[in-house]
């Protein structure tokens, strides 16, 4: 590739990425390959399709984009036919792609229905909108609902995600066509460090790894701190459980993070930055590295760029498998090439960190959002959101819910409309019990609370907290204690054994915890969690042990009545614990399809074919197989 | 078995990648691993002497990380996911199931060596939920039911034998 060093060079960039988002002449198709689409079988559906149009001689451009959001949904293909709208379909499979290339050549879909159409692209850089449709939408489409009528869509706003799905995350000159590098370019030709980290601190940004620390400030402390060598960091170590937003931003529009850090390295005065990504995001990683060589090989990374004269370059560096890492100090130690283990904050990593230097680390999605503010002003971006929470947050809506999949929406949109309105609703008729946010550091937030505008403050005081943004919705066939036990050992896994509050703390409580699921618990064990997790947030070293409490606590202060169930019933109400629940066959539901006997893996199901089966309950060890099997609803928990 | 020299040659071309950066050395342990699929003791010992760190601290950093294993693991890895999203759809089911049908325990590989069980923090499969994973194949919405045949195509895999 050649240069790129001036805002000519810039646009002819842009031109050609437009042309092939946007071809004149052919249909570009678009694919959604991140890695959970590619586990829903959307890398079949590629091959399938780059067969036909080359058994069939078609003029198509195939493209393979990161995440599109719907997760559910996938795989999920879309044709961008020249001057009409867009079409996306659906959980298409292999076995319909010769109809559905056909019926979009010919724009008669008698078979295959799209998911819905897009009369126009959006440009959250610019403002703008480019219009798909040239003249009138054809007859044939105009009943299929456009994609701002779904509700999973109506109320998201792309700011972080803006180029996953649209763009292919290889393809430098489509990232330059959405917008992309030109607010380096502003900020690099046109604005003072310091005029940067105004504009940030105005956007009122706020770091969405977790903490919530606002961005500005934080670079304001490392930039006035004293030595000439400092350095920037992406944390792309995203380890919390059912979150995965940082890997869609990193695998389907990675130079969206790098231009982001230029530009903070630029406000800072950081020559060197790394980008720490999860050692289990392969994808991400192989995404992130052709993208630095891409930016390299331009003239984003290396020296003088833009002929400003300021010199910045990026490494790459896998972690090795411990959440811990994701802390700031941990993470640190690790790139530094030691065991991660996090030291006592009282000198801050802006002004001691990687190699003793001053230090900013922000993570990924707080990255991405930073060319949107350079490009719009930070006055624009504190306008979407809250007061105390500006811009949009990424969340991974997952669990009990229908449309599974990343959501971003401005800061105070409700739980409520999250999950009944984005996610649809819960599945199988059950009822909403909780949603689960910030993963083993952060809460449950109850059914009561269910119009609490999310935001860092609110999700605070509710004793739950933003984190990275996972949501796990949960029904009522979710224990509450199974839960904190399940963030609880999963932490007692994951503490890195350095301090001794954490280490022993959160081994007790899974004790304790555990103890109350098989049955055992006693009276007193409440208070006694209550006080250790007292004594863990006084006094653990790092956010991981002092937070550790939060899940227990949180599930206390909402659903102690399930706690006491366990304690002094014995009784696992959402019928999950394994020592305190039965499983029975309702006699008048059994047909005697014998399915149930032949999955016991310990032969406690009796019975012969077409006769009422029955469950011995000296030989069932609880595993669930025969309930999961059974088509009749005929096998219950009691 | 791989014989020292062999493992010292090895080491020596990986450690040259990084140029004597010391900083490298989880990096340097993540190729080693790549080539070997875990970490032989003799490759711990020639980073020591290559590197001029001190075996405590290298065996420190590969006991550290959970992506190291010191154990020779199995020709396929089954990996459970216990994230968040599988286990409130009953993940850890799967992972007793696959106990009971591997007859080793999680972190155990057979006896074979053919499989080695493992669970994973999440794999961000979510909307999947629950799967696991075998080599590059993730499997989604699984049951226990479905676990014997999976483990099948596998073996067949390993004879060769193309089976769906």
């Amino acid at each position: 590739m050649s240069k790129i060093n001036t805002l000519e060079a810039l646009n002819k960039a842009a031109k050609k990425g437009q042309e092939a988002l946007f071809p004149a002449k052919k249909i570009r198709i678009n694919i959604g390959m991140a890695t959970n689409s590619i586990a829903a079988g959307s890398k079949k559906v590629y091959q399938a399709i780059a067969d036909e149009i080359n058994t069939k001689h078609l003029k198509f451009a195939l493209t393979k984009t990161g995440s599109m959001g719907l997760d559910s949904m996938e795989p999920l293909v879309e044709f961008i036919v020249p001057n009409k709208p867009k079409l996306s379909f659906a959980k298409v499979t292999v076995d319909k792609v010769p109809a559905l290339l056909d019926q979009v050549i010919n724009l008669n879909l008698d078979t295959e229905t799209p998911f819905y159409r897009a009369d126009e692209q959006e440009n959250i850089l610019t403002g703008e909108k480019t219009a798909y449709v040239k003249g009138k939408v054809p007859r044939a489409l105009s009943s299929i609902p456009m994609m701002e009528e779904i509700p999973y869509y109506a109320k998201q706003v792309k700011i972080a995600t803006r180029n996953c799905g649209v763009i292919d995350p290889e393809n430098l000159e489509e990232y330059i066509g959405r917008g992309g590098y030109f607010a380096l370019y502003k900020a690099l030709t046109e604005m003072s460090p310091d005029q940067i980290i105004e504009d940030v601190i105005a956007s009122g940004l706020r770091g969405r790894g977790g903490g919530g620390f606002p961005t500005g400030w934080k670079w304001r402390s490392c930039r006035d701190a004293k030595g000439s060598i400092k350095y920037v960091i992406c944390n792309g170590d995203e380890g919390d459980p059912g979150a995965y937003m940082d890997r869609s931003v990193m695998e389907g529009d990675p130079h969206s993070v790098i231009e982001g850090m230029i530009i903070g390295a630029y406000a800072i005065g950081a020559r060197q930055g790394y980008i720490y990504v999860r050692n289990e995001y392969p994808l991400a990683v192989a995404n992130l590295t052709k993208a630095v060589a891409q930016a390299k090989s331009a003239g984003f990374l290396g020296k003088n760029i833009f002929g400003s004269g300021f010199a910045f370059d990026i490494k790459i560096s896998k972690g090795a498998g411990a959440f811990v890492c994701g802390e700031s100090t941990a993470l640190i130690a690790s790139l530094e090439g030691k065991a991660g283990e996090p030291r006592a904050k009282y000198t801050h990593t802006v002004e001691h960190g990687l190699w003793d230097r001053p230090t900013n680390l922000n993570n990924v999605e707080t990255w991405s959002n930073v060319p949107v503010i350079i490009a719009r002003g930070g006055k624009w971006f504190s306008g979407i959101g809250t007061k105390t929470s500006s811009g949009t947050k990424v969340f991974s809506l997952v669990g009990k819910v229908n449309n599974i999949g990343l959501a971003e929406v401005p800061m105070g949109t409700t739980i409520k409309e999250i999950v009944n309105e984005i996610g649809g609703g819960i599945p199988q008729g059950k009822t909403f019990k909780a949603v689960q946010t910030g993963g083993p550091s952060g809460g449950c937030i109850p059914e009561s609370l269910i119009d609490l505008p999310v935001g860092f403050d609110e999700l605070d005081k509710a004793g739950s907290m933003m984190g990275s943004g996972g949501m796990i919705v949960m029904d009522n066939t979710t224990c509450m204690v199974d839960i904190a036990k399940y963030f609880v050992s999963f932490l007692a896994q994951e503490s890195c054994g350095k301090c001794t509050p954490c280490r022993d703390g959160v081994r007790r409580m899974r004790d304790i915890l555990e103890d109350i699921c098989a049955g055992q618990g006693q009276e007193g064990d409440i208070e006694l969690l209550k006080d250790m997790a007292d004594a863990m947030m006084d006094g653990s070293l790092c956010a991981l042990g002092g937070s550790a409490p939060n899940p227990v606590l949180s599930t206390l202060r909402y659903f102690q009545d399930e706690y006491e169930a366990h304690i002094r019933d014995k009784r696992c109400p959402a019928g999950v614990c394994k020592a305190l629940i039965k499983f029975r066959v309702v006699a008048d539901k059994c047909t005697g399809c014998t399915k149930c006997r032949k999955v016991c893996p310990t032969h406690a199901v009796k019975g012969n074919r077409k006769e009422v089966h029955e469950i011995d309950q000296t030989l069932c060890i609880q595993c669930r197989a025969c309930y999961e099997v059974c088509a009749f609803n005929a096998i219950i928990i009691e | 078995m791989n014989s020292e020299n062999e493992v010292q040659a090895k080491v020596k071309e990986i450690v040259d990648r990084y140029a004597g950066d010391k900083s490298a050395l989880i990096a340097i342990l993540q190729d080693v691993q790549d080539e070997y699929r875990y970490l032989p003791k003799e490759a711990l010992v020639s980073i020591q002497q290559q590197m001029n760190i001190p075996l405590s601290r290298v065996y420190e950093v590969a006991t550290f990380y959970d992506a190291f294993s010191l154990k020779p693991r199995g020709r396929f890895v089954v990996e459970v996911c216990t994230g968040t999203a599988c286990h409130v759809q009953g993940g850890i089911n799967l992972l007793e199931t696959l106990e009971r049908d591997l007859h080793i325990k999680c972190g155990e590989t057979t006896e074979d060596g053919d499989f080695s069980l493992e669970r994973v923090g999440c794999l961000g499969c979510c909307s999947l939920a629950p799967v696991i994973r075998v080599e590059e194949d993730v499997h989604p919405y699984l049951t226990q039911d479905e676990i014997p045949r999976i483990l099948r195509t596998y073996m067949a895999k390993k004879h060769g034998r193309k089976r769906e």
